[in-house]
């Protein structure tokens, strides 16, 4: 299943690749694959900025601004105007177990 | 008298545990590879989300089988649901399991929030005197968890070399097998239909809390009358709308997340204004709705109650495994102005219909 095309704020910068596939093995939605020693983007669109791989590369080449996909926690955020977390209904609470 | 409970709960062996395991620094549990009744139970209220906040285990290290200095060390998240997966997943096999205070929540989210994150794992290696159990350096952790974790910086910090496993505990006995190596299905997170399925009581339970007022506000509405509340009104006039609501929670909560690959379109917020176009359709034939010539009616119910069943929809996007931020803001900004707007003509429309009922126009 593939969301919204055209959206995700992934980027990457083969250059800084050292093709140590990390990115691969963190990535749920399989958007990288290593090839020719270097990490390369098969499908932008299957992103879901979850920041795996930008948290795990440790040569700066990939950047995603990382959040959470969910629409109560955005919507919450746009009224208390902080990040959209998990933490839906205040402390001690969450919406996923 | 409180610390000498405390003690006294520390020393108890929980139900899931088989005797200890002794190791340089002292004994840990040994843990049950079964589930017993009270796990199944736990495992339903759970998901019904009875108790979700405080189904935990005690964070630390525990043991799998007869584990050495040589064996693999799992690391998982306290929420008991996860830690239950893990150990039944890991039958038969020597192994430690190194668990975090992730504050009962899953992986994902715990590493979504950074509770599941390096310090968290850092300090509980410390705490469990890791070094001295295992005479290797290598973790294995859940690939979800790397959406929390710095592998670079927990190895600068401990000595560890962490690898990140297969998404789904079930993977790993094939992943340990295979040397270490994940194949492209382990490591991608899929969403069939069961899994959506489980999720759905926590899309209807919320939904359905609001539900109460809705329903207050549909028969007040039709029961007003110039001489006050009439309670007759207020039902048959009621009534459809209450069905039509209700049938908009379920198009919204169950059947668009049930059927999400084979609804059109990539937009939760289309796809949950077709279905609950659908419904209301569906509502509107076995009732006979609307009597003829009601107009204003079927433009109320056409307009309000798929929009409602889009909204409903759009709350998915919290529990599916592959909607990213970006594109549920772009939803939102496009959906809540639409929303506002039905929400609102719809209003006008029955006031309008309410004052010619009453014979003012």
């Amino acid at each position: 299943m593939k969301y919204l095309a055209n959206v995700t704020t992934l980027s990457y910068a083969a250059d800084k690749c050292a093709g140590c596939g990390r990115c691969v093995e963190v990535c749920p939605q399989g958007v990288f694959e290593m090839q020719d020693k270097r990490a390369a983007i098969i499908d932008r669109d299957l992103c879901m900025e979850c920041g795996a791989c930008a948290r795990n590369c440790e040569f700066g080449a990939i950047s995603v601004n990382a959040g959470v996909g969910c629409a109560a926690a955005i919507i919450n955020s746009m009224i208390t105007g902080g990040e959209p977390s998990c933490d839906c209904s205040g402390s001690g609470s969450s919406c996923c177990g | 008298m409180q610390i000498q409970t405390l003690q006294f709960v520390k020393k108890v062996a929980p139900p899931w545990t088989a005797g200890t395991v002794n190791t340089p620094v002292g004994s840990v549990f040994r843990l049950s590879s079964d589930w017993s009744r009270p796990d199944y139970w736990g495992m339903i209220k759970s998901r019904s989300g009875a108790f979700r906040m405080n189904y935990a285990v005690s964070p630390g290290l525990y043991a799998v089988g007869d584990p050495t200095k040589d064996s693999d060390v799992f690391v998982t998240a306290n929420y008991k649901l996860t830690f239950d997966m893990l150990r039944r997943e890991l039958k038969g096999m020597q192994a430690w399991i190194l668990v975090l205070d992730t504050k009962s929540i899953n992986v994902w989210c715990a590493a979504g929030k950074g509770t599941f994150g390096a310090d968290e794992l850092v300090n509980r290696i410390v705490t469990t005197k890791l070094d001295a159990v295992v005479s290797h350096r290598r973790l294995i952790l859940p690939q979800l968890g790397a959406v929390g974790v710095n592998a670079a910086e927990v190895q600068k910090r401990t000595g560890f070399r962490i690898s990140f496993g297969p998404v789904q505990a079930k993977d790993i006995p094939a992943y340990v097998q295979a040397g270490y190596k994940k194949t492209i299905e382990m490591r991608t997170i899929t969403f069939p239909m069961l899994d959506r399925l489980v999720l759905t009581p926590m899309e209807i339970n919320p939904a359905m809390k609001k539900f109460p007022w809705l329903a207050a506000g549909i028969l007040l509405f039709f029961g007003l009358e110039p001489q006050g509340v009439l309670f007759k009104q207020a039902w048959f006039g009621g009534l459809p709308y209450l069905i039509l609501s209700l049938a908009s929670v379920l198009g919204g909560a169950f059947v668009t997340p049930a059927l999400l690959p084979f609804i059109p379109f990539r937009s939760f917020a289309i796809k949950g204004w077709l279905i609950g176009l659908l419904a209301v359709f569906a509502v509107h034939q076995l009732l006979h709705l609307p009597a003829p010539g009601d107009t204003i009616a079927m433009i109320v119910s056409y307009l309000f109650f798929p929009v409602m069943s889009s909204y409903i929809a759009l709350q998915f996007t919290g529990s599916t495994t592959f909607t990213g931020m970006s594109g549920v803001k772009k939803e939102l900004k496009i959906g809540i102005p639409i929303y506002i707007g039905a929400a609102s003509i719809s209003l006008v429309l029955l006031i309008v219909l309410k004052v010619k009922e009453w014979g003012l126009l």
